[in-house]
């Protein structure tokens, strides 16, 4: 088992490019080429945070769907534990993202309404098979205690959760398959300050106690500055900087990266 | 200083159970030329303290309590005799620019709406005040002939500032009005009201969960847990020297820029044993 290779990154994209291409011009008859990613190298070491910011448009999300193969890209690789995601099979690439999950960014969207959180949760271990029924059932348990949740809530409907209690069914959701890499997509944009406190910790408790390596998208540099280890500053598809958060944020090196730090509400008086 | 608006012993039920206080004894009052923040968490009763004062509130809700505007006592205004300070003497910016626009009809017509309906402007006098809005807030005047959805997020929500401050209001109620947008799109439409309030000379009413957007841009703060109001000040006393234990608390969640702090969600538990 090559659980870290070389230098213990455990993801890692090399000179990614994505190009979306647009209709244009008049009744949509021409075309145009957008850039959502050029030449995006960037590498997540295993057990740490790396958090990409931007504003909108800036390719963050992209890049997190193109990391995953949720995205065909157009050049470039992504290299997971050692094995090259783009060049495996169908079949091997299923095995291979129960140790990649995602965290949405909309916890209203993202779960089914009609499904039961339990079988919400409980899902990729029936589709990755892993385990007898009554296993699935206890880890799915183990897995909603953990978040915070109650044991009960396994047979309510999302509907029935408030909007931070959403978010730990989609964490749930993610972990219980005991992935090695979550990308989290503005897992904490759409909560209220103090559920985002909890989110965070929760968050950051759980990456000690299952090893896990985040990518964590955000637009918000102050949560950024709380969960992070790296950071990559993206503009128009482009790396803007890379470096240490602590580094980034003390001397930010670019312009733009400045731009965005001054730009953080509550600096002023602070 | 002028007061604009002054509230006292408002409180907003259920009509189907009036002991169930959503908004629970509010005072406060609004001057010109003053922003002030309401701050809490979902739930709290700011959007129901803001709809309040428009009359906006759905009809299953029951409310009592005074409401006076510039001298006129307006919570038991019916409808028509609202709908002339609505828009005209105040202005609403609601927190998702793309679902309080109408999707089907131009921006430039959308900002001539109140101007017609309150000034009677018609032909070229409303089209150049129309671009005369636009070029206010930020927006090149032929944008007038755009839909939405043809526009940015920090866009729309400037196009929302412009229908808000057509007929010159004296109070500004800005819902959430950056929650939505980007951190540096943010900035700039938060420096855009600052601007605005003060060449106007508005009183405005900024509703938040924000601290940060609160240290940028309050003169005054209130603070609203669970429907009642637990400290107001002004926002050096609020931010720096809380003296309420949820305000201590709410504070404490804020993540800074610095990382300095260490994050603490509140806990709801001890809060009630403490209050």
């Amino acid at each position: 088992m090559s659980q870290e290779n070389s230098a213990g990154i455990i993801l890692s994209a090399n000179h990614l490019v994505k190009t979306y291409t647009q209709r244009s011009g008049r009744f949509g008859f021409g075309t145009c080429q957008i850039k959502a990613l050029d030449d995006v190298s960037v590498q997540l070491r295993t057990g740490t945070t790396l958090a990409v910011v931007g504003e909108s448009g800036s390719g963050k999300s992209t890049l997190a769907r193109c990391l995953l193969q949720l995205h065909p890209f157009d050049s470039g690789e992504v290299i997971f534990d050692g094995i090259e995601l783009a060049k495996i099979d169908k079949d091997a690439l299923r095995q291979q993202r129960k140790n990649l999950q995602m965290v949405f960014q909309d916890p209203f969207a993202s779960l089914n309404p009609r499904m039961k959180v339990g079988e919400i949760v409980g899902e990729g271990l029936l589709i990755h098979k892993l385990g007898s029924v009554a296993e699935q059932k206890e880890k799915t348990m183990q897995m909603l205690t953990r978040v915070g949740l109650q044991a009960s809530d396994a047979e309510k409907y999302p509907h029935q959760f408030s909007g931070g209690q959403r978010q730990r069914i989609g964490i749930a959701r993610a972990l219980v398959l005991q992935p090695k890499v979550v990308v989290c997509d503005e897992p904490v944009s759409a909560l209220d300050v103090s559920v985002q406190a909890q989110i965070l910790l929760l968050l950051k408790e759980l990456q000690h106690e299952m090893a896990l390596s985040y990518i964590f998208i955000s637009h918000d540099l102050r949560v950024v500055r709380h969960i992070a280890d790296d950071i990559v500053v993206m503009n128009k598809g482009k790396i803007v900087e890379i470096g240490k958060v602590d580094d980034v944020y003390r001397a930010p090196q670019q312009e733009y990266t400045q731009h965005l730090l001054s730009a953080i509400p509550g600096r002023k008086a602070a | 200083m002028t007061e604009i608006l002054k509230i006292a012993n408002l409180n907003v039920t259920p009509k189907n159970d009036l002991t169930r206080f959503l908004v629970k004894n509010i005072a406060l009052t609004l001057s010109q030329g003053k922003t002030t923040c309401i701050v809490g968490e979902s739930g709290s009763g700011k959007s129901l303290t803001a709809l309040t004062i428009m009359g906006l509130l759905s009809k299953q809700l029951n409310t009592n309590g005074s409401v006076v505007f510039q001298g006129q006592e307006i919570s038991q205004l019916d409808n028509q005799a609202m709908q002339k300070i609505r828009g005209a003497k105040i202005g609403m910016i609601f927190q998702e620019p793309m679902t309080s626009l109408n999707p089907v009809l131009t921006v430039g017509y959308q900002i001539g709406e109140p101007l017609t309906a309150h000034l009677g402007l018609k032909g070229t006098t409303l089209k150049d005040k129309i671009a005369a809005l636009l070029t206010q807030v930020g927006i090149p005047p032929e944008r007038a002939n755009s839909y939405p959805d043809e526009l940015s997020g920090g866009q729309r929500q400037r196009v929302m500032i412009a229908m808000s401050i057509a007929c010159e209001p004296a109070l500004l109620i800005a819902d959430e009005p950056t929650t939505a947008l980007d951190v540096t799109v943010q900035a700039q439409v938060l420096k855009l009201l600052d601007e605005l309030k003060t060449r106007m000379n508005m009183a405005m009413l900024f509703i938040t969960h924000d601290f940060g957007v609160v240290a940028d841009i309050a003169d005054d703060v209130i603070v609203m847990f669970r429907g009642e109001i637990v400290e107001t000040g002004t926002r050096e006393q609020v931010l720096n020297h809380p003296q309420h234990p949820y305000t201590k608390a709410l504070l404490a969640c804020v993540p800074d820029a610095e990382g300095l702090k260490e994050l603490k969600p509140i806990d709801y538990s001890w809060l009630e044993q403490v209050a």
